[in-house]
């Protein structure tokens, strides 16, 4: 069989890792959501914020477990797939994904039981530090991941010995320059995806009118944290995107579909860019704007992918229309966000069924906005695993042939699209039932947890009882 | 680069406990999902799953910790090793997935159960019989040229690596069983007992095979376990072997709980010490020692700060779960 090994790797690696990132990108805003509502719990004694909690926690649970099986294939992903990346790369970037798994999955992993089996068998306050903890965990976890993700896109602090690269200064190495403003807008990034989550849940439940307290709860409570995140994430974008100026051109480049080199240059808003003729079809552009939101100059240069032979290029399509899709979804959240703290200033947040309807159908967005924002980075970043250094065609094992990675996609794309629905329905059936149901204390004792001998009768505090 | 310390053997002592670790104790629960498949009726289903459902995903942890810690200690080992057994991996994590979601998803999918049963049963067996596979594939050794794996990704695929693909399966089963009569009570860990003793028969006669078969495949191996004075000095390794098999044989028999655990365990370590002779100090059996395969010092070093700080806290919380989850899984719980 005639297959490039490295395209289907590619191919591979983007499968598993894009259904990876969907978890992180939910738990990692569940975790900090659960925390806080455990926190006002704690404070205000009020049990609304307890049943939203535990209600979130089921829904956590099923999320994060599937995190795990999925992370668990990741670093696995590296040794059979792209050895001559790991053989070249690893004395400085084994340790950030090491510590990855060190301080984060075993923190997670350690005070999760805790947290979802701990609650009567701990004081309050400490089931709420493992709550902090968790969410402590998943932070931590996407810290020292976009490190070793940014240190890829932009490596500083290191030496080159061999086709090697050894470390020179670990400070340089993780603070490298694209890092802290790639985490700000990933962290920012999962945090809206599980407010919108939140959002949509508790709109769906005041429209089935079973649970309203709670879905006001997480209606407002989301909306207010929107409010402030949706802003600070088109602020911290553009920051991201003058970092991506100074230090991938290229990328940007691709990302505009700019092929000549220019001051003053316009705005596209579409296009269809033709890599062949390097040039764009059917272009609608608006002048002048291009220079000054990408520079904040009216006269800023913008470097064209003419500059850079066609063998240092990025593919342009793909982060073009991602791009585009990933601000068209910001844009979209922003309205929804104006148009809910119009509503609420009015007094009529919770009674205004169509608003209620959107906040329900645009739920998934957040999911669009991630994986759309991961294309850019990623695709952009070729045709190098290591910008500018390693070429993405000279990092895959040497061993692999087509074939062989044909098989293993055609294993992972069988069994993602079996537990990916199975696990979505699961969380809509958690979501269905709404919080104070006894599902979740169906699942907790099935799971073996609660009822083990010390732990009998933590399932059901009074106050859950309907 | 200044040679301060060296790193390597503080590694190796690290790296070769996690992956025992491992060994040991996702080998007990993957154990348990094996048998779990010749469990009679769904309340004896339930406590085989409740047995291990607190503990197993902690135990699934030092998976990512042993790959990460040879990506980062032995970089070219992993390098060579890991493509090297592309599908077994491939098959591994795939029945690791279904098994792990299994736990959450038959309690929650009830129209579904039977299939989640199937995927906890066979996941765990598949997934124990493609670690075997890697096992005897290290073993065996690789095609190398320079310092990438240069076969083809079916060459870890021989009568050898299916041998203790198999071996594998007893061994894990006779840690689940053991772990089962640890954990119930009554006619389960009567059954869990009789498990037990046919798969110690079948990790003896694997053992059996496998001392036999490597010496023979591996005239270096040979050498160094039959030469003289190794093998006065190695004589006690066979000796307690044979001796522990005895002894768990008497406590699987008898009204023990601890001892066929234990035994299970020892004769674990046992294999392992028996596998890091015969290999060391090659960890790419025969082109690439330990020392060759190194991540550079900085590298060890800085990872070696953060990991002596946290494994110990890592292990004590380890062993606070299983405090915590002590004792008798009982009747009672799962069935709802």
């Amino acid at each position: 069989m005639d297959v490039d090994p490295v395209f289907m790797s590619r191919l591979q690696f983007a499968w598993v890792i894009g259904w990876h990132i969907l978890l992180p990108a939910f738990t990692v805003g569940s975790a900090a959501y659960i925390a806080v509502l455990e926190g006002f719990h704690l404070v205000s004694g009020r049990d609304v914020y307890l049943r939203v909690s535990m209600f979130w926690i089921r829904i956590f649970s099923v999320a994060f477990g599937m995190g795990v099986v999925t992370g668990v294939v990741m670093p696995f992903q590296i040794g059979t797939n792209w050895s001559r990346y790991a053989d070249a790369t690893s004395n400085v970037l084994s340790p950030l994904f090491a510590y990855e798994g060190l301080t984060a999955f075993f923190l997670e992993a350690g005070f999760l039981g805790v947290l979802l089996f701990g609650r009567t068998v701990v004081p309050r306050w400490a089931h709420f530090v493992a709550a902090l903890m968790v969410a402590a965990g998943t932070l931590f976890s996407s810290f020292w991941i976009l490190s070793a993700n940014s240190w890829m896109q932009t490596p500083a602090g290191y030496e080159i010995i061999d086709g090697r690269f050894y470390p020179v200064d670990w400070i340089k190495i993780i603070f490298n320059p694209s890092f802290l403003s790639r985490l700000s807008h990933t962290v920012v990034a999962f945090f809206i995806t599980a407010g919108f989550v939140a959002l949509g849940a508790g709109a769906y439940l005041i429209r089935r009118r079973r649970f309203p307290a709670e879905g006001r709860i997480m209606l407002s409570m989301t909306l207010w944290l929107l409010t402030a995140l949706v802003p600070l994430q088109i602020f911290l974008g553009d920051h991201h995107g003058l970092n991506t100026l100074e230090h991938q051109p290229a990328k940007l480049a691709a990302i505009e579909a700019r092929w000549e080199t220019g001051r003053s240059v316009p705005l596209t808003l579409f296009a269809i860019p033709d890599e062949k003729a390097e040039s764009n079809r059917a272009a609608i552009e608006v002048p002048g704007l291009g220079s000054l939101i990408l520079t904040h100059k009216l006269g800023g240069e913008i470097k064209g992918l003419k500059d850079f032979s066609p063998d240092q290029r990025p593919p342009v399509a793909v982060p073009f229309f991602a791009f585009r899709i990933m601000v068209g979804c910001g844009v979209l959240m922003l309205g929804v966000v104006l148009i809910g703290g119009w509503l609420r200033w009015r007094g009529r947040l919770m009674e205004t069924p169509w608003y209620l309807l959107s906040c329900l159908l645009i739920s998934p967005i957040g999911f669009i906005a991630v994986i759309a924002g991961w294309a850019v980075t990623e695709v952009g970043r070729q045709p190098w695993t290591v910008y500018g250094l390693l070429r993405t065609a000279h990092s895959v094992s040497p061993s692999l042939t087509g074939r062989d990675v044909v098989i293993s996609l055609a294993a992972y794309m069988t069994v993602y699209l079996i537990m990916y629905p199975a696990g979505l329905l699961l969380m809509l059936r958690i979501v269905r039932a709404g919080p104070a149901s006894q599902v979740g204390q169906d699942a907790t004792i099935a799971g073996g947890r609660p009822k083990a001998p010390v732990l009998a009768g933590a399932a059901i505090p009074a106050e859950r009882e309907p | 680069m200044m040679h301060v310390l060296d790193f390597v053997p503080i590694w190796t002592l690290i790296l070769g406990s996690a992956v025992f670790l491992y060994v040991l104790l996702d080998g007990f629960d993957l154990g348990v999902g094996i048998l779990y498949g010749f469990a009679q009726n769904a309340a004896a289903r339930n406590i085989l799953m409740n047995s291990i459902a607190p503990i197993w995903d902690g135990n699934e942890t030092w998976l990512v910790f042993g790959g990460l810690g040879l990506f980062a200690a032995f970089p070219l080992a992993f390098a060579i090793i890991i493509p090297a057994v592309y599908f077994p991996i491939l098959v591994m994590l795939l029945a690791l997935v279904f098994r792990g979601v299994a736990f959450e998803f038959r309690f929650r999918d009830a129209e579904h159960k039977t299939f989640w049963d199937h995927a906890f049963n066979y996941g765990s067996g598949v997934a124990t019989f493609a670690q075997g596979v890697v096992l005897g594939s290290i073993v065996q050794g690789f095609q190398v040229s320079g310092t990438a794996f240069s076969g083809s990704s079916f060459d870890c695929l021989t009568p050898f690596s299916i041998l203790t693909g198999v071996a594998l399966l007893f061994g894990y089963g006779l840690l689940g069983a053991g772990w089962l009569i640890l954990k119930t009570e009554g006619d389960l860990q009567e059954t869990a007992r009789r498990q037990g003793r046919v798969c110690l028969v079948g990790v003896l006669a694997a053992i059996g095979i496998v001392s036999a078969w490597t010496p023979i495949m591996n005239p270096a191996i040979a050498s160094r376990w039959f030469s003289v004075p190794n093998i006065l000095l190695l004589a006690p390794i066979p000796i307690t072997t044979i001796a522990v098999a005895l002894q768990t044989w008497r406590a699987l028999s008898s009204r023990s709980e601890i001892l066929a655990f234990a035994g299970g365990i020892a004769l674990f370590a046992l294999s392992y010490l028996g596998i890091a002779i015969s290999l060391y100090p090659f960890i790419v059996w025969p082109q690439f020692t330990l020392w060759q395969a190194a991540s550079s010092d900085r590298t060890q070093a800085f990872l070696l700060v953060g990991t002596l700080v946290l494994l110990p806290v890592i292990l004590m919380y380890t062993s606070w779960s299983y405090w915590v989850f002590r004792g008798k899984v009982r009747s009672d719980i799962g069935d709802h």
